[in-house]
């Protein structure tokens, strides 16, 4: 969890100029709130989407299916995104590192794909998301393991 | 920069003609090694420091002794004697002794002298011997600026290992690569270059973009590679000898996978769009895409086979990662591996015969080879991650990265028979290399 705050607070700091003043001592999402939730956080930023939607979906190794799971954070991200119609994003893709670097490349777009299509189909007009893939360059979990690996394959949807 | 360039620039060197000594004696069937064979037992070849005056003269031909004995050593067919066991002083110029060098088992003996010229750069000339047929094999005469030196050193040893093994050397080469650095999740990665031995390092880009997997155009002159700095990743070529570095061709989407044709005239690259990924060529500077495969699948990693008349790349067409041969022009296009598990990164040899790949099966990765109608798979070698191999120019010789778990990714360098393997010298953490053709 601290891992996740660190990489989600560069795009805070970014954001900090243009929305309401952060909490000191803010200790991170905590978790996906329910549909129309709100959280702590500024309204339409990165952490508040984290923290009432979830910022995040995982996939299954060399696989770019959208899960249910998946489903209904996206769910709640269309939810939220329509609540704030000025906020634009990018969806990152990416991979583990179970692979080679170009197809992994290839895989990241193609889940960052998945992910926008999901959002544009629940109503989100195609122009406010954008896609990147860091393929297995930008790893969430430093670790050669299983688990580590499911955290890493993962669509990210961030606050432009 | 210009300092740079003068490193850089291999049309800045000045390598004045080759001058032929002496014609070589007729072939002597007994001084040869035939790297043919799976297992070679290196040829023992003796190396003395070339004569010169005082200073540096004298240093210099000490270092080209040096320089030659590890490109030799490093090929694993040779192995360069240890310089105290000499028994002849060759250092004063005169004509070798036999007997004193078979007396130390040495089959081949390389002399050689530096001079410093009139205008202040150096002239090298060098001889390899047979010490049993007590014949001259070989004999040239070279001119350079004095800091070259390092670059006569690597085209003598590759003189040497041509006259001997019949086959091209690839001493006289350079390696481009990532140098990374930092954490995983915020990995620092460069592009560096340095020659074959990894002398003369030095950095390309300063690390505030993330690149990866440049490539070698066939001149050596420029390197084409992906970078994150525009935000979205794409093609990029550098030159090495303006310092140019610029994307190339505006095309939107992700572009990656960048490599030469055979003739240097046409990138071709990867594209995505909606999720699908295809191949596309353009011009070298831009201009003239058009797309080679179609359809939703990521087709990745295309190399071209030397005559340019084919295209083999990674495919996941068929369901899982495989290799394809297509024509140049699009169209035809065969599956080549039909092994278990996943093939990747494919790369033509530079002679034509074999297509090097990474494979991934059972949790292992592997580096292997098979010819161009998939048939002959031999895997060379299996870590927790091989991947990326690339050609020495003469097509016996591979170089790839390899990372143990939890550890970061260094060079190697692997015969084509699946021996010597050896680690590539490099200040950090590497991946990513590309082999340059000959320099000359």
């Amino acid at each position: 969890m601290l891992l996740r705050f660190i990489a989600v607070a560069g795009a805070f700091l970014m954001l900090a100029a243009c929305s309401s003043t952060p909490e000191p001592g803010a200790s991170g999402p905590g978790g996906p709130g329910g549909p129309g939730g709100s959280s702590r956080f500024g309204p339409g930023s990165q952490q508040d989407l984290a923290a009432t939607a979830g910022d995040r979906v995982f996939f299954a190794y060399d696989r770019s299916d959208i899960s249910s799971e998946a489903q209904q954070i996206l769910q709640r991200q269309s939810g939220w995104l329509k609540r704030y119609p000025n906020v634009s994003v990018t969806i990152e893709g990416h991979t583990d590192e179970r692979g080679t670097r170009e197809y992994n490349l290839a895989l990241g777009e193609r889940r960052a794909q998945a992910v926008k299509n999901v959002l544009v189909a629940l109503g989100i007009p195609a122009a406010r998301v954008s896609t990147i893939s860091y393929g297995k360059e930008r790893p969430e979990v430093p670790h050669s393991d299983d688990q580590s690996y499911a955290q890493n394959r993962r669509g990210v949807t961030t606050v432009n | 920069m210009k300092q740079d360039r003068s490193v850089l620039g291999v049309t800045w060197l000045a390598l004045a003609a080759l001058l032929l000594l002496l014609a070589p004696a007729p072939a002597s069937a007994e001084l040869r090694i035939d790297i043919t064979r799976g297992k070679v037992e290196p040829m023992p070849i003796a190396i003395p420091a070339f004569a010169g005056g005082g200073g540096e003269e004298g240093k210099v031909g000490s270092d080209l002794a040096q320089v030659i004995s590890a490109d030799l050593g490093s090929s694993g067919l040779f192995r360069p004697l240890d310089p105290r066991s000499f028994i002849q002083n060759v250092a004063a110029g005169e004509g070798p002794r036999f007997g004193d060098w078979r007396q130390i088992s040495a089959q081949a003996l390389v002399t050689g002298s530096v001079q410093t010229q009139g205008d202040g750069r150096f002239r090298v000339e060098f001889r390899l011997w047979d010490v049993v047929a007590e014949q001259q094999l070989a004999g040239f005469a070279y001119t350079t600026t004095r800091q070259n030196w390092r670059r006569i050193a690597h085209i003598i040893a590759d003189q040497v290992y041509k006259r001997i093994t019949g086959e091209d050397g690839y001493f006289d080469t350079r390696i481009v690569y990532i140098a990374e650095s930092g954490p995983a999740q915020k990995r620092v990665k460069r592009l560096a270059m340095m020659d074959q031995d990894g002398a003369n390092h030095q950095y390309l880009t300063d690390g505030k973009a993330l690149v990866l997997t440049p490539r070698f155009s066939p001149s050596a002159q420029e390197i084409t590679y992906l970078s994150y700095a525009s935000g979205t990743p794409s093609v990029y070529l550098y030159n090495l000898d303006t310092g140019q570095n610029r994307s190339v061709g505006n095309v939107p989407g992700m572009t990656f996978a960048p490599r030469f044709s055979p003739d240097g005239s046409r990138l071709i690259f990867s594209r995505s769009e909606n999720g699908a990924t295809n191949i596309y060529v353009m011009g070298a500077h831009g201009g003239g895409m058009s797309r080679l495969t179609e359809g939703n699948s990521i087709d990745t990693t295309p190399s071209y086979s030397p005559d340019g008349a084919k295209i083999v790349f990674n495919s996941d067409r068929g369901g899982s990662q495989q290799l394809y041969v297509m024509d140049s022009g699009g169209g035809g296009i065969k599956r080549i591996s039909f092994g278990n598990g996943k093939y990747g990164t494919p790369v033509w040899s530079p002679r034509g015969d074999l297509i090097a790949f990474t494979k991934i099966e059972g949790g292992s990765f592997y580096i292997g080879v098979m010819r161009p109608d998939g048939s002959g798979e031999r895997l060379l070698t299996q870590d927790f991650l091989v991947e990326g191999p690339t050609w020495a120019p003469n097509g016996r010789v591979l170089m790839y990265f390899s990372q143990a778990r939890g550890r970061g990714p260094r060079l190697y360098t692997i015969d084509l028979t699946g021996s010597n393997q050896r680690e590539v010298t490099t200040p950090g953490d590497a991946s990513d290399p590309a082999w340059s053709p000959l320099l000359r």
